[in-house]
């Protein structure tokens, strides 16, 4: 038995989601391989290859891999899968993007976003925004699984030496094309890997007004997140929606500011450590999950907890 | 061109659904039922295109129980055109969903075919992507902007760092995200209209699609409860909580 992870990097580097997606390769057993597929990617094999428990390093260095387009890397994954018995990729929007193509092309089931490793074929995962966990068995030979990143403590990232080689197949659909990219940038924190996340919702009024926030989070060291409705609004950019159809966070703190409490933003926040409430209105449902919960108005509180922090 | 835009009957997102006691699943009786959201956001775009004059007709296809039929005809009455449900009492999970829609795309060979990102059931966020490589289609998954153009439909999608553009070759895959539109209400005299629509009624049988499912549920859970804490009445004893007891700042 054999376990494919697919990582998740940037060509020089590995992302943080592709460690915990080895834990769980970890807990479902056997020899742990991972694939970089990318341009120019080098740099991200020689990472991957000292990540702990790592036995084999695949490297596809190939122009038809450059954006991560789901139709080139899926006929790749699905064409080295099939000498695996598991198939895992990080739940991250690429992983999600390209490894249910890879199941239908193996004919065999997807299981999204599994949380825990029961056994080899039996997993856990969230159902109805997290209201539910399901444990499903998977009956099919090969097992293609989206990993939580939240679900599993990250293996090191060094202290391996796995050996590295090239995979000379070259996948390309020519069905899409990469037309442009509009990443955020921003110097705090990744909001998935951030120790503690401020989120801040309709409540903070417009975009502006976002600056008690930052500077809170700066503070803090804080990555800083909002709900839906306050992406919806225009106050903050999308890839700071935290919920069921957003990022999926448990840092050791998060500090929800003006922010309702709606089941889909909790989806996304309620397996952090200790939860912190603030909120003008007591009856609001997130106090309900909060450890500590302030009730009152967030232009008043959110100065005061910065100057004491 | 034609689309087709998938629909999927799930417990209205409104309901906050429970565990039955048998750990058999959750509870369903008598639960507001609806069309998935972003389903709902699939049917607006096809609508939208069709009064730019690029999509000329929408078939909506759910899978699914015989009351299916009034998620279908909700998308009538926002617009579509005609509809085909694939009766089944049973599961249907998302290779066997895909599966069957590939047979549809066989038979009605649209250009585009838009399917929400996830249904918020069983969030599981595939039936797109699969039936995407099940066709050979090119996909734009997560869209929050698709502009049809020359041939080709240009999609940008939301993804982790920001978003991103694709252009995709025709006929393509759509999945939506949250923010692509915001769908309409149906008015009263299309709702009407749409009962009037038609709608066909198939089997998996008929287009041959074995829906045996490959993942076995062995138990639903409620997830571990988060029992409230307290209320603290100064941003003082907040900050002095935080450093003594919970100890994370
Ligand atoms: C299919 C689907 C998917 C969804 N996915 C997500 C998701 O991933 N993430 C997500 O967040 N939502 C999601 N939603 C939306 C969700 O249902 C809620 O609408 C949303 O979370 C509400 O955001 P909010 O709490 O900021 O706004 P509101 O519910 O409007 O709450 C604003 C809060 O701010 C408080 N407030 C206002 N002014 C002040 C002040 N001056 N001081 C202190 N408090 C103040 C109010 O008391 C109120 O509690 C989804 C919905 C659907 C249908
Ligand atoms: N039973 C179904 N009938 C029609 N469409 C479906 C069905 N299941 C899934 N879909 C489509 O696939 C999308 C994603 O669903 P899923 O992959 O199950 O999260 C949904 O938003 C629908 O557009």
């Amino acid at each position: 038995m054999a376990v494919l992870v697919y990582a998740e990097h940037d060509n020089s580097s590995i992302k943080g989601a592709t460690l915990n997606t080895v834990a769980a390769a970890q807990a479902i057993g056997g020899d742990i391989h991972v694939l970089v597929a990318g341009s120019n990617c080098q740099a991200a094999a020689a990472a991957a290859a000292q990540i702990a428990g790592v036995s084999k390093v695949l490297v596809a260095d190939n122009a038809a891999y450059t954006n991560q387009l789901a139709e080139n890397v899926s006929l790749l994954v699905a064409d080295l899968g099939k000498a695996y018995s598991h198939i895992l990729a990080p739940a991250t929007t690429n992983g999600k993007n390209f490894a249910p193509r890879v199941a239908a092309l193996l004919d065999v089931a997807q299981i999204s976003e599994i949380t825990k490793v029961i056994s080899a074929d039996t997993f856990e995962r969230p159902i109805y925004a997290g209201n539910a966990i399901a444990t499903v068995q998977a009956l099919d030979a090969i097992k293609v699984l989206t990993v939580r990143a939240t679900g599993f403590d990250a293996v090191a990232a060094t202290g391996g030496a796995a050996a590295i080689e090239a995979v000379a197949t070259v996948t390309d659909a020519g069905t899409s094309k990469f037309v442009a990219e509009e990443l955020a940038k921003s110097d705090r924190p990744e909001l998935t890997a951030a120790k503690i996340v401020v989120s801040g919702g309709r409540g903070m009024g417009n975009g502006d007004n976002f600056k008690i926030l930052y500077s809170l989070a700066d503070k803090l060291g804080a990555a800083v997140g909002a709900s839906r409705a306050a992406v919806d609004a225009g106050f903050v950019p999308n890839d700071m929606q935290v919920g069921q159809t957003g990022k999926i966070v448990a840092p050791q703190l998060y500090v929800a500011v003006g922010i309702s409490g709606a089941i889909q933003h909790l989806a996304g926040m309620k397996d952090s450590k200790v939860i912190v409430a603030i909120n003008k209105d007591e009856e609001a449902p997130i106090f309900q999950v909060a450890d500590y919960g302030i009730v009152g108005d967030l232009f008043d509180l959110v100065p005061q907890l910065e100057k004491l922090v | 061109m034609k689309a087709i835009v998938a629909v999927k009957r799930v417990v209205d997102y409104n309901v906050k659904v429970r565990v039955k006691a048998d750990k058999s699943g959750v509870e369903l009786a008598n639960v507001k039922m609806a069309i998935n959201p972003f389903c709902e956001i699939a049917v607006e775009e096809a609508v939208r295109l069709k009064e730019k004059g690029i999509v000329t007709e929408i078939v909506v296809v759910s899978i699914g129980p015989k009351e299916a039929q009034e998620q279908i005809r909700t998308a009538m009455a926002l617009g579509a055109d005609r509809g085909i449900l694939v009766e089944t009492g049973a599961e249907v999970q998302p290779l066997a969903v895909a599966k069957l829609l590939k047979a549809i795309c066989d038979q009605e060979q649209p250009q585009l075919v838009i399917l929400g990102k996830q249904a918020i059931d069983d969030d599981n966020n595939q039936t797109g992507q699969m039936l995407a490589a099940l066709a050979g289609y090119a996909q734009g998954t997560f869209a929050s902007v698709v502009k049809v153009e020359g041939g080709k439909a240009s999609v940008t999608r939301e993804i982790d760092g920001g978003f991103q553009t694709v252009e995709l070759n025709l006929p393509a895959v759509v999945t939506t995200d949250l923010r692509l539109n915001e769908p309409r209400y149906a008015a009263l005299p299309n709702i009407m209209k749409a009962k009037k629509k038609p709608l066909d009624v198939k089997t998996p049988a008929d287009f041959g699609v074995d829906v045996t499912p490959r993942v076995k549920t062995l138990k639903v859970e409620p997830p571990a409860e988060r029992s409230a804490g307290i209320k603290v009445k100064t941003v003082e004893e907040l900050v002095a909580k935080l450093k003594n007891e919970a100890k994370v700042i």
